[in-house]
């Protein structure tokens, strides 16, 4: 489908513009925003194909599904914004699976009277994501709710990815013994929402970790095809809630060493004044990987040869116990468990 | 962190450790109660307890205002906050606490109650004057930390001649309640000494548990809330007992004089005057251990420009809080602790709030009651 200025004699106004109710009603309007804001910037042949589906050919293997949906505020922090933090999410909730993500779908839910600039720096970031990562969005939708019924823009998004055959990852296959490693810094993301929220307004260097993992992931299976059991991303409730989860699926235990755990200094000190635990704080740029004890060493190795793998470090193991305590011997020298989140940190961080 | 990584180094915890080993006779014993949340806090998250001999045993007091705030006042705030054309706010510690039929302030905002969590005084002051044609109420809880804040809300509304702000007075004081402890059945036998609080020192200075020290014959180290200081001062008092000197000690001296910030202090008396008695909970009533308004303040206390009756409410009949608090039972005693009662549903006082001693052992330290299970066991 071609655009052409005959169909819309106006452009959508990206300076002063603002979403009203026509936008999400099916008529002219919705076409013009589908077209000059979704199609321009997330173009590619399945999109432009202007069907309400996507139809493409599935590779062999196991097919991976995720969905997930974005409600940050503020819609804009240090480091990225809605748009880019939806296509790394889902991304990541593919490639947790150790698949290869292959596409993704968006769904826009718009407040009435939100302005089109933002809408246009969402998006476009969300593009920019998209191709960087190389996992277009072939389909879409747009809602418009009136104003007061919904905070400027949420957004869903869902992915999908091919597994190969004989991958088995899943949070169940943690055994007694196997060691436990994080890809960098926790509580980044977390923090750097924060710092943005006007009740709290602290100035702060740190920057969201959001990005998309599935390049670090297969830089691991590539070093390790057969020694991986368990792969998660430690978003809300941070480390210690994805650490608890997956003691209680596998059935097993946990004891991580304080002191090998890597928080950035500007974390630990905004979460020293805000009363928080960095180890719940959450990430929207790191993994957790527990892995076969032999190789541990070598997922480590190559986990610090990727980029976003910088600052890994192995934290802890897995230990039989039938109370699925997650323990961690701190830098005191002492003990101590490291429990759920009880009640809600601060909401709507992603 | 500078400043901070100081007061939490595992080389100087170990030769502490190895002094409070070397000094605590074996034959003595050694119950220190830590007033304070914030000490119970560091004790659990940085597992002091394992670095301790095992006749040195740290008793968890009631000192966490969001835990001993009585049922029927929790009660009041909901009530209040559901009156047509109020704000209240409060700190984010007391959007959890339940009150009567498993009603909290966040389910009260859920049903629609325009309830706030804010930071400071100040941003409660700041959502009056955004919002006048709104009565906001500032819930005010706290020790003598929190109460120089709320004084300076309340003086500046004045100023600002702000009608539509008022103040849920909620400030209670720690020396009648270490008194009111000690006074308890058998409480003074069981405790050899006292960690006395860190931020609230830093109010009233040392000076007002001298009496206490020396009627009731029990050591006291003012302590910091890092986990060092808590050492330091476990160190101090072993060192006290086994002298059978009963002094009140300032191991917090980088923070606390004995006369503590009587700037703030005047400023307090000139706002609040003494209450005959208050709740708590876990000790009851206790007399001249909270604050309320002056009446040269009236028109910004809420509970005198509202209507509001506290009732009192009884506390689960199984729940033992009263009994941990005074040092007679540990969490684990309790048959409420981990079963019905959980950081996510808390029955007593002691597991509201992180700094509750059965909320700290849960998050914390339930394990060592698993570990001692196991062992009991025969192989």
């Amino acid at each position: 489908m071609k655009i052409t200025r005959k169909d819309f004699p106006r452009p959508l106004d990206l300076k002063t513009g603002r979403i009203d109710l026509s936008h999400g009603a099916g008529g002219r309007a919705m076409a013009q925003l589908v077209e000059e804001m979704f199609l321009a910037a997330f173009d590619n042949d399945l999109l432009r194909q202007g069907n309400d589906q996507a139809a493409f050919a599935v590779p062999p293997g196991r097919m991976v599904m995720s969905t997930d949906s974005y409600v940050i505020s503020p819609l804009f922090f240090p480091g990225g914004d809605i748009g880019s933090l939806a296509v790394h999410g889902t991304i990541n909730d593919v490639a947790m699976a150790g698949a290869r993500p292959l596409y993704l779908s968006a769904g826009f839910i718009i407040e009435e009277g939100f302005a089109l600039a933002d809408l246009a720096r969402i998006v476009q970031s969300m593009a920019k994501a998209s191709k960087e990562a190389g996992v277009p969005v072939v389909t879409g939708d747009t809602k418009v709710v009136e104003r007061g019924k919904g905070d400027g823009v949420f957004i869903n998004t869902a992915g999908i990815g091919v597994l190969p055959e004989g991958m088995a990852i899943s949070g169940d296959r943690a055994r007694p013994g196997d060691a436990l490693l994080i890809s960098g810094s926790l509580g980044d993301h977390g923090v750097a929402v924060m710092s943005q929220r006007a009740s709290l307004g602290f100035e702060t260097e740190i920057q969201s970790d959001s990005a998309a993992l599935h390049g670090l992931v297969a830089a691991m299976l590539d070093a390790c095809p057969s020694g991986i059991n368990v792969l998660r991303d430690p978003t809300r409730g941070g480390l210690a809630a994805t650490l608890n989860e997956i003691a209680r699926q596998s059935g097993v235990g946990m004891v991580l060493r304080e002191a090998a755990i890597p928080v950035k200094e500007a974390v630990r000190g905004a979460c020293e004044l805000l009363g928080l635990d960095p180890l719940h704080v959450a990430n929207e740029g790191k993994l957790i990987a527990i892995c076969d004890p032999a190789q541990a060493e070598t997922l480590l190795s190559a986990m610090r040869a990727h980029p976003l793998g910088r600052d890994a470090a192995i934290i802890g193991h897995v230990v039989e116990d039938d109370h699925h305590f997650v323990q961690m011997e701190t830098a005191f020298g002492g003990a101590r468990v490291v429990d759920w989140l009880a009640g809600d940190q601060l909401p709507r961080i992603c | 962190m500078k400043y901070v990584d100081e007061f939490r180094d595992g080389v100087l915890a170990r030769r502490l450790a190895a002094a409070i080993h070397a000094e605590a006779a074996p034959e003595r014993r050694y119950h220190l109660m830590e007033f304070c949340g914030g000490h119970t806090h560091a004790i659990s998250r940085y597992g002091i307890e394992d670095l301790l001999p095992g006749n040195v045993r740290m008793i968890h007091g009631p000192g966490c205002p969001v835990c001993v705030l009585p049922v029927g006042r929790i009660d009041n705030a909901i009530d209040l906050a559901r009156r047509p054309g109020v704000i209240l706010c409060t700190y984010g510690d007391m959007m959890r606490v339940p009150g009567s039929n498993r009603l909290s302030l966040l389910k009260a905002k859920a049903e629609g109650a325009d309830i706030r969590m804010v930071w400071s005084t100040l941003d409660a002051l700041k959502l009056a004057r955004d919002n006048p044609d709104r009565h906001v109420i500032f819930f005010a809880i706290g020790f003598e930390t929190t109460t120089p804040p709320t004084a300076v809300a309340l003086k500046q509304a004045r100023a600002l001649e702000l009608k539509n702000f008022s103040v849920f007075c909620n400030h209670v004081l720690t020396p009648p309640a270490i008194q009111a402890i000690l006074d308890s059945a058998d409480g003074s036998e069981r405790l050899d000494g006292f960690i006395g609080p860190a931020h609230v020192s830093t109010i009233i200075g040392s000076r007002p548990y001298e009496s206490a020290a020396a009627h009731y014959r029990k050591p006291v180290v003012i302590a910091g809330f890092e986990p060092l200081d808590v050492m330091q001062a476990v160190l101090m008092l072993v060192r006290q007992i086994n002298a059978g000197r009963f002094a009140v000690e300032n191991q917090f001296s980088r923070a606390v004089t004995r006369a503590g910030n009587e700037k703030a202090q005047a400023l307090v008396a000139e706002i609040f005057e003494l209450r005959d008695s208050f709740e708590w909970r876990g000790l009851g009533m206790v007399p001249h251990s909270a604050l309320r308004i002056r009446d040269e303040f009236a028109a910004w206390d809420a509970e005198k420009l509202f209507d509001i009756a506290t009732l009192p409410v009884a506390d689960n009949k199984a729940c033992e809080c009263g009994a941990i608090l005074r040092g007679v039972k540990k969490p684990a005693d309790c048959r409420l602790f981990g079963t019905i009662c959980t950081p996510e549903n808390p029955m007593g006082s002691c597991m509201v709030s992180a700094e509750g001693a059965c909320a700290a052992h849960w998050t914390y330290g339930r394990f060592r009651d698993a570990q001692k299970k196991k062992d009991k066991q025969p192989a």
